[in-house]
């Protein structure tokens, strides 16, 4: 079901279109990494650390060697010696490639095998030999700081204990005076527990060194594959132009493919000493317990209101889990990501936020994952506070956040954190999302179950329960002036060439990991010049083929690349009015641009459109003075703002008292961002981050042991949602332009996945307000919901019951 | 140790390790790699496909298993140049993103309307819950899936299933 308001529907090009990536992967013909096949590869395999914390006495691999197909084995000594054992991470820290001294989590890196075929390789790992003399592991993040912890980083000069970062947004004294006066306070501790983005297809890479012409190919799962580039020109000392990076189909990303990971640069290293092309692709045991996870934020937060409730504060304590190096990936100032952002959709007088990061002896990582850079916490900060006050205060939680959310008038508004919202009517959203919902009804049918005897333990019957979010995204990173990541502006760059014809190609920088940017982007094209989306070839994924850009994540490539493409395609139109000009004898600033072609104002019988105007801008025509022919272009994209997605998310659930079992009957959608380009891809994007959402809330979490054992290593213990928990998801449809993007889009990948655990969560704690259950972490299971009913609520991030 | 199979109608015959698994020798000893592998525990169902008339989850099958056997992937999907109502659902539904669970999502699917030409959604999912999609939460899966069993319901009562009905082009 799909209500959507009119107002706004984009013409022409913009619309539900078949997407023409499709046409390969419904014939098994797409290419993703470990599809590729090149003569003479080989194959490469990790052998990992079985400790969280230990210190290495020694490695010995002769009998590895001696394997009858192995080609090379690679330690953290061969790569001291090539000054690799330690790259730089995403966030001015380091991370071993191949552990030399001591290794600082399960499943951490420790030598790499090159053999003939990948069965080989995996066999001769069990050749190697490695002593391990244990130490304490730190594995609660709130012990991470105590005088005694271990020292996890004595690598790092003059680093002292487990302490990354302190970061502050806000202001503290304001928000003080406010709380202190305030009529009603509530706190509530909360865990974002730690999960990972585990897409379905596993990070992997094919580095093939060309030893005659000196030129490295890299195929990789890489979101980013410039940025990539840019990092092994860095790290290797190898000259960027002799570096490409090709990023083929890739098998979902969801952030987990931003970073580079140390089996990257051991296939790069073993093409290099071998000759030959090396492949490597992780087991989805190294993915979920050695690439980056996210989230692992235990967040104590307060909000403050008048006893009508009107909402005047928040202030929110953060120790943020970033695991054994830091390896989150986020613009360079904001070492919380956009946690800022927390006031959310609200109109608060005052905020403040402060936020510790601290190593402990985990995974690293700590951004990734369709969070735009941890908005995805701070939405469901403020969202589950905002239903700890309704229940403080008696109120409905609808009723509540319809009375403190932003006004349309307010907008642009600048938050209490100082983010620049662009626009909004965020009352309109909600409303539609209760409509759909049947909101009045949903609560009556609540109020006469509650006041039916039972359900209770041991009684039949399930607990119905209602919840609801209202997200307000940050997404398009960003402005180069306040955004970069290692010194890399968040500017992206396209370009478009018009062939003689009036076909188009278009290369940019993002890459797809299943969003559509063939189609989408073909679609801009179109739409600006007046020509079929077929007729626009999109090439992306191919450093050799494409302009520089910051890759694809954050929400950013309709937001950043969108709009570069938007840019450079009017550029071409602008260029392709001095041609027509000059073919029609008329002035250029007589012609307009109507009906997909330039014409004579006032005389819509003369015109031409991109076609006929390419062949004449390749013709001998004579053009004005200082015009160069041909309608070419391009341009880079550096964006004034942000952009701010928003949305209101409804959930009914049904409870078994008895199991703990959650049920999802219901899950309500509205999502507004902005200007649609391809509605059909916008409602995908929302239904895979809706079905995200659910699991982070139920089921996901990567939680360990008290020796720093990772229990969540594999899909039988990491709990993906199947069809089966999903239900069919409703969606509504507001639409308020950016107005400061081009063509008014604001992004939308990650805004189900930002907006939705929140609803869920606080529809399970609705269910449960019959036992005084105020909230309880996720993941959400049968056994965290049944001992939370029990009053004896679990830790989910450490295996304590 | 030498195996004999026919994969898509076509015969091939090998010499393997008995521990290779079918899912390896589809995609690595055949080149066929529309099927696809994404877990250590049988959990995903990115392997999905026929074995006979069957569908299982060909990393847990030995090559050595399917000897003598007949194995349907992705690749053996179109029938004559044409595409198979379920590929054309799926297109039509817009039942993929990545496309990396989408092979053998298909061939659970054909498998299910051979069995059961008129499925509920409910069936459908269940028949589904082996296998994991990161990308669409299932919704569109669904929807192609009954996009397929209608058009091949019409196409049964002699009306031609029209492509392109659910979601028009974009005008150029
Ligand atoms: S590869 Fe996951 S079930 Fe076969
Ligand atoms: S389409 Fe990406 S996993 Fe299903």
């Amino acid at each position: 079901m799909t209500a959507a308001t009119k107002e706004h529907e984009p013409n022409g090009a913009y619309g539900p279109m078949r997407r023409k990536e499709d046409a390969r992967f419904i014939r098994g013909c797409g290419t993703f990494v470990d599809d590729i096949q090149l003569p003479g590869m080989l194959h490469g395999a990790i052998l990992r650390s079985p400790l969280a914390h230990a210190r290495i006495t020694s490695i010995d691999t002769l009998a590895a060697e001696g394997h009858p197909k192995v080609k090379a084995v690679i330690t953290g000594q061969t790569l001291a010696e090539l000054g690799l054992a330690w790259m730089p991470t995403m966030s001015q820290d380091v991370q071993a490639v191949l552990a030399t001294d001591k290794v600082r989590f399960q499943g951490q890196e420790v030598a790499f095998v090159v053999a003939e075929d990948r069965y080989a390789a995996r066999d001769a790992l069990e050749l190697i030999d490695v002593s391990y003399e244990p130490l304490p592991p730190v594995v609660d993040a709130h012990r991470a700081l105590d005088p005694d912890a271990p020292l996890i980083r004595d690598d790092i000069a003059g680093q002292t204990d487990n302490r990354i970062f302190d970061w502050a947004a806000g202001d503290r004294a304001r928000t003080d005076e406010i709380f202190a006066a305030a009529d009603v306070t509530v706190a509530q501790d909360m865990l974002y527990p730690r999960v990972h983005p585990a897409p379905l297809e596993t990070c992997g890479t094919i580095a093939d060194m060309d030893k005659v012409s000196g030129k490295l190919t890299v195929w990789s799962t890489s979101q980013a594959p410039h940025a990539h580039r840019t990092l092994y020109a860095l790290v290797t000392g190898l000259p960027e132009h002799k570096i490409r990076i090709i990023s083929p189909d890739i098998g979902g990303g969801f952030g987990n493919k931003v970073g580079i990971y140390p089996g990257y640069i051991c296939a790069i290293v073993g093409s290099i000493l071998t000759g030959k092309p090396v492949k490597w692709m992780e087991d989805r045991s190294e993915n979920l317990m050695s690439t980056s996870f996210a989230r692992d934020y235990h967040m104590h937060g307060e909000i403050a209101a008048t006893k009508e409730g009107k909402i005047l504060g928040l202030r929110v304590k953060v120790l943020a889990d970033h695991g054994a190096f830091n390896g989150a990936a986020q613009p360079t100032k904001f070492p919380a990501g956009f946690f800022g952002v927390f006031t959310g959709s609200y109109d608060l007088r005052t905020a403040h936020c402060e936020i510790t990061g601290v190593y402990t002896n985990k995974a690293p990582g700590g951004v990734a994952y369709s969070c735009s850079f941890r908005v995805t916490e701070a939405v469901y900060l403020v969202e589950r506070m905002v239903d700890v006050l309704a229940r403080e205060l008696g109120i409905d939680p609808a009723e509540l956040r319809m009375k403190n959310l932003l006004r349309p008038a307010q907008f642009p508004y600048t938050s209490a954190t100082g983010w620049e919202y662009d626009s909004g009517d965020y009352p309109r959203a909600l409303r539609l999302a209760m409509d759909i919902a049947g909101y009045p009804e949903l609560r009556r049918e609540q109020a006469e179950q509650r006041a039916r005897p039972g359900p209770q333990p041991g009684h039949p019957g399930t607990l119905m329960g209602i919840g609801m979010s209202f997200f307000t995204e940050a997404v398009g990173a960003g402005p180069r002036a306040h955004m970069d990541i290692l010194g890399l502006g968040m500017a992206d760059g396209a370009d478009l060439r018009v062939h003689p014809t009036g076909k188009a190609v278009l290369a940019i920088s993002v890459q797809t990991q299943g969003q559509g940017h063939e189609t989408t982007f073909a679609q801009i094209v179109a739409q600006e010049l007046g020509i079929s989306p077929d007729d626009v070839e999109v090439v992306h994924g191919d450093t050799d083929r494409t302009p520089f850009g910051l890759g694809t994540y954050g929400s950013r490539s309709t937001p950043v690349s969108g709009a570069a493409t938007a840019v450079v395609a009017r550029k071409v139109r602008e260029r392709a009015r001095i041609v027509a000009a000059a073919m029609l004898e008329a002035a250029a600033e007589d012609l307009e641009w109507a009906d997909g072609r330039w014409q004579v104002r006032g005389d819509p019988d003369k015109g031409k459109n991109i076609a006929e105007i390419a062949m004449a801008a390749h013709s001998g025509l004579e053009l004005p003075d200082g015009v160069e022919g041909h309608l070419d272009a391009t341009t880079v994209y550096n964006p004034p703002n942000l952009t701010y997605p928003f949305g209101a998310y409804i959930c009914v659930v049904d409870v078994d008292p008895g199991t703990g079992r959650v049920r999802v009957r219901r899950f309500i959608a509205v999502d507004d961002c902005g200007v649609r380009i391809n509605p059909m891809i916008v409602e995908g994007q929302v239904h895979g981050g809706l079905a995200d959402g659910l699991g982070m809330a139920l089921m996901q979490v990567i939680a360990f042991d008290p020796e720093g054992n990772c229990l969540g290593g594999s899909f039988m213990d990491y709990l993906l949602p199947t069809s089966m928990e999903c239900p069919s998801w409703e969606l509504g449809t507001t639409v308020t332009p950016s107005p400061h993007h081009p063509i008014g889009a604001k992004g939308v990948g990650e805004s189900a996945t930002v907006g939705s655990p929140a609803a869920v969560v606080n529809a399970v704690i609705d269910a449960l307000a019959p036992y005084g259950v105020r909230h309880a972490d996720m993941p959400l299971t049968p056994a965290a919901v049944w001992r939370a009913i029990q009053g004896r609520p679990l830790r989910s991030d450490l295996a304590i019951t | 140790m030498q195996i004999t199979m026919s994969v898509n109608d076509t015969e091939y015959s090998a010499e393997v390790e008995p521990r290779l698994l079918l899912i390896h020798f589809i995609r690595d000893n055949l080149g066929l790699t529309g099927s696809h592998w994404g877990c250590d525990t049988s959990n995903c169902g990115a392997c999905v496909v026929w074995l006979d008339e069957t569908p299982v989850k060909s990393c847990t099958v030995f090559a050595a298993m399917a000897d003598g056997h007949r194995v349907r992937t992705v690749e053996g999907l179109e029938r004559g140049g044409e595409l198979d109502p379920v590929q054309q659902g799926f297109t039509e539904c817009h039942g993929l993103q990545c496309g990396f669970c989408t092979p053998a999502m298909m061939m659970t699917a054909r498998w299910l309307l051979d069995n059961n030409p008129d499925p509920s959604a409910g069936e459908i999912r269940e028949a589904l819950s082996g296998q994991i999609c990161r990308c669409t939460g299932y919704e569109n899966i669904v929807r192609s899936i009954r996009w397929a069993a209608e058009h091949e319901a019409a196409d049964r009562a002699g009306a031609p299933g029209e492509f392109g009905d659910s979601v028009q082009e974009a005008a150029g």
